[in-house]
């Protein structure tokens, strides 16, 4: 047992941090670091300067431009840019379509959007859920029934992340009323500017527009929209589900995050609070020991085995910690962490500071990461799937 | 012993449920808690006249009640209304002179309270505000209402030690800004300000204030209690509604324990306020509220799934609201330190 880094890989780690040092703005780091909104030009720009370098799709094989790393390097790569308050890839085209088309699409389908999803010609979205259909995805209603050399669909998405600013909308839809639920799902790529489609902002609680409501009606999509073939969609849905799973944890945000949260409560009543230094402790340790397992756990697909039940583990675990850190954060602004004022998560903001460093968005973040045990599988869907596949009860 | 509310109290307790029922939906809250003033003038004067302000206040006070139970009964009928108005000012104004105190209870007066500064959200003794020959200086973090106030219940440390001053609202400087929970707020500054000092020992208004905002919490805690119930009976997935899920059944019941011992530990505040134990008390409830409400919110949150991370659902604002009256006047932390001392 070794858990040094091999001097390859220290090497690998130091070419990225000096990457990081020259690419990423002081402006965009200094807006992540400080939760400001980040807008679409400030997203794009970010991934143009990844995918000029050929980091942008880390995970996809070379022919496709990745860069051909193992999961360490992935690892490292993911965590130095946390650390570096870099922006975070929008993952719907690039780790989600992405591998699907990879493993799924035909050649033409590679061909045409692989390359517009990394120059960025192409904004995805992530068409799954449902109002009825949320944990219990199968239960998906939307509908698409083939007419010649299309198919017209009908029915409605909602929680579509970014859906306000995306071209296109990969979909699960219903082909099918036959047999299980599962059997009668389609995997439908969708042009967002299709007539038919209207999509509708969902404010969240902290009054930020994040995710929509995306409407069908009688929208027509070419037949060779499909991937894979009809009925298939269920497959393609559960190998997105299990497929690069290993930077789950967050362990680089959350590393990042315990650092602001050190440096932040300093300046606070918690400075010299034992019972908060000890929560702090506390979400210190269980940070470091989730750096090892997610490692063993990357070490395990690295060896061959794909991760599968431990990546809900890695779920579970890593997004509490994450919460608990924000949780600790909010903590430490005490009633300063009442006032809002949303101008001054933009840029360039003039008004007045109240509080210490963090207090404007100590709340925001708080409970807009409440979201991590809800979606990509709630936590407790990721705890029946360990309970079975791992314990087999 | 006797848990059973007085027909006074029940009285009490009717009326104010039925104004917050009728008149304080919670479309109406959403309006006035997003409003430019962030509050509402009008229904202040009928909560006034309705006896809800003068219920804080025992009778030599000029109301008619001021009992811990009235004061809890109060506050958590407002809590589970998320009500903004400025009913934490005029609970500190006790420690008013009696014509200004009877001014208040008729809604004609509004004091905010001014405790909490930057870094210190409830200390006593390391208040950094002071007074010095009659005039008031320092800064207060997160008034509530500061804005709709004339005058400002501030405490602050002169010669004798920690004591509450009176100030008027135009030798206050005010940061004014929205609160997250709804509302508005400012940071509140005073400059060699002219200061009435008051008799009423700054402990026994802070007592009152934390069994205020302890029964506030336990309020809305049953309230996003039972919308979370509500929720899981109605929602289905995987073919059955949600409640069947023995998971989420635990976690509601897990709740529920929790917000029966809020709510005794408020019932004991509430018993000994006013007493030999009244700062105990006030500590041990502000301490379990402040906990279970972050637990309660969070729940509340998770069991709903995505729907509860939006603004038009109502339990978003109740969760919000909940948290906050754990980060104000000290928080479980703040509380469990100064307990075994007290
Ligand atoms: C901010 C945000 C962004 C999102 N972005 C997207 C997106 O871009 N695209 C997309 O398709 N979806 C997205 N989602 C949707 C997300 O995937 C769903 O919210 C998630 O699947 C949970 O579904 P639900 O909200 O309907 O909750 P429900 O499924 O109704 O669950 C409610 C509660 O019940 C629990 N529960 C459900 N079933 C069980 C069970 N069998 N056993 C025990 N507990 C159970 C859940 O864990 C949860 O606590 C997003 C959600 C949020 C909040």
């Amino acid at each position: 047992m070794n858990l040094n880094f091999t001097p390859e890989q220290e090497a690998f780690r130091a070419e990225v941090q000096e990457w990081l040092a020259d690419n990423l703005s002081a402006r965009l780091a200094d807006k992540v670091r400080t939760s400001k909104h980040l807008t679409k030009q400030d997203m794009e720009e970010w991934h143009a300067k990844l995918n000029a370098k050929g980091w942008l799709a880390n995970h996809w094989p070379v022919e496709h431009g990745g860069p051909g790393w193992d999961p360490v390097q992935r690892f490292i790569f993911e965590h130095e840019c946390a650390l570096a308050h870099a922006p975070r890839v929008v993952p719907f085209g690039v780790n989600m379509l992405g591998p699907v088309l990879l493993k799924y699409g035909t050649d033409e389908q590679k061909a045409h959007y692989l390359p517009r999803i990394l120059d960025g010609t192409d904004w995805w979205c992530q068409g799954y859920s449902e109002p009825g259909a949320g944990s219990d995805l199968a239960s998906l209603k939307t509908a698409a029934v083939r007419e010649g050399d299309h198919y017209v669909v009908n029915g409605q998405k909602t929680w579509t992340t970014l859906g306000q600013h995306a071209d296109w909308i990969f979909c699960l839809v219903r082909t099918s009323k036959e047999g299980k639920p599962q059997e009668g799902i389609s995997f439908l790529l969708i042009d967002m500017n299709t007539a038919g489609i209207e999509v509708r902002p969902i404010y969240l609680l902290d009054g930020d527009h994040e995710v929509n409501e995306v409407w069908f009606t009688d929208v027509k999509v070419p037949a060779e929209n499909l991937v894979g073939t009809e009925n298939m969609g269920w497959t393609i849905a559960k190998y997105l589900l299990t497929y690069e799973r290993t930077g789950i944890a967050g362990v680089g945000f959350s590393t990042a995050a315990l650092a602001e949260l050190k440096r932040v409560v300093a300046q606070t009543e918690k400075a010299d609070d034992p019972l908060f230094a000890a929560r702090v402790a506390k979400v210190d340790i269980a940070l470091e020991n989730m750096k090892t397992t997610n490692l063993r756990v990357l070490a395990a697909a690295a060896g061959g085995g794909a991760p599968g039940a431990e990546s809900s583990i890695l779920k579970v675990k890593g997004t509490e910690i994450r919460q608990e850190i924000n949780a600790l954060f909010l903590r430490a602004m005490g009633p300063q962490a009442q006032p809002f004022i949303s101008e001054a998560l933009e840029d360039g903001f003039n008004g007045p500071e109240t509080g210490p460093d963090g207090a404007a968005y100590a709340a925001k973040d708080y409970f807009n990461n409440r979201k991590l045990s809800i979606f990509g599988g709630s936590n407790e869907i990721q705890k029946n799937i360990v309970s079975k596949a791992m314990l087999g009860m | 012993m006797d848990f059973t509310p007085t027909d006074d109290r029940r009285m009490l307790a009717d009326t104010l449920n039925r104004f917050l029922t009728d008149r304080y939906d919670h479309d109406t809250r959403m309006k006035i808690a997003g409003s430019e003033i962030g509050w509402s003038a009008e229904l202040w004067a009928e909560m006034a006249e309705l006896g809800l302000i003068g219920a804080l206040f025992a009778e030599d006070e000029g109301g008619f009640g001021g009992h811990g139970f009235d004061i809890a009964l109060i506050f958590e009928g407002l809590g589970r209304a998320l009500v903004v108005e400025p009913f934490h000012g005029a609970l500190a104004a006790r420690a008013l002179p009696a014509d200004q105190r009877e001014e208040v209870i008729a809604g004609a007066l509004i004091p905010a309270f001014a405790h909490s500064e930057p870094g210190t959200s409830f200390a006593q003794d390391r208040l950094r505000t002071t007074v010095t020959d009659g005039k008031l200086s320092g800064t207060k973090v997160a008034v509530a209402q500061a804005e709709a106030a004339h005058i400002f219940i501030v405490s602050a440390q002169d010669s004798d030690g920690p004591a509450l001053f009176m100030v008027n609202a135009e030798h206050a400087n005010l940061t004014a800004y929205p609160l997250f929970d709804g509302g508005r707020g400012a940071d509140v500054t005073f400059d060699d300000a002219p200061a009435t000092r008051l008799s009423a020992p700054l402990d026994t208004v802070l007592n009152r204030a934390l069994l205020a905002l302890s029964a506030e919490a336990l309020g809305i805690m049953e309230r996003c209690k039972d919308t979370t119930v509500d929720y899981l009976k109605t929602r289905r997935q995987f073919g059955i509604p949600l409640s069947k899920f023995q998971a989420l059944q635990h976690r509601a019941v897990d709740m529920v324990t929790e917000i029966e011992q809020t709510r005794s530990a408020v019932i004991n505040a509430a018993h000994h306020l006013g007493g030999p134990g009244a700062s105990k008390y006030a500590a041990a409830a502000k301490y379990t509220a402040a906990a279970t409400g972050r637990m309660i919110s969070e729940e509340a949150i998770q069991l709903h799934g995505g729907i509860a991370m939006t603004w038009e659902y109502d339990l978003a604002h109740a969760a919000k609201r909940l948290t906050m009256t754990a980060q104000i006047m000290g928080d479980e932390d703040v509380h469990l330190r100064r307990f075994p001392a007290l």
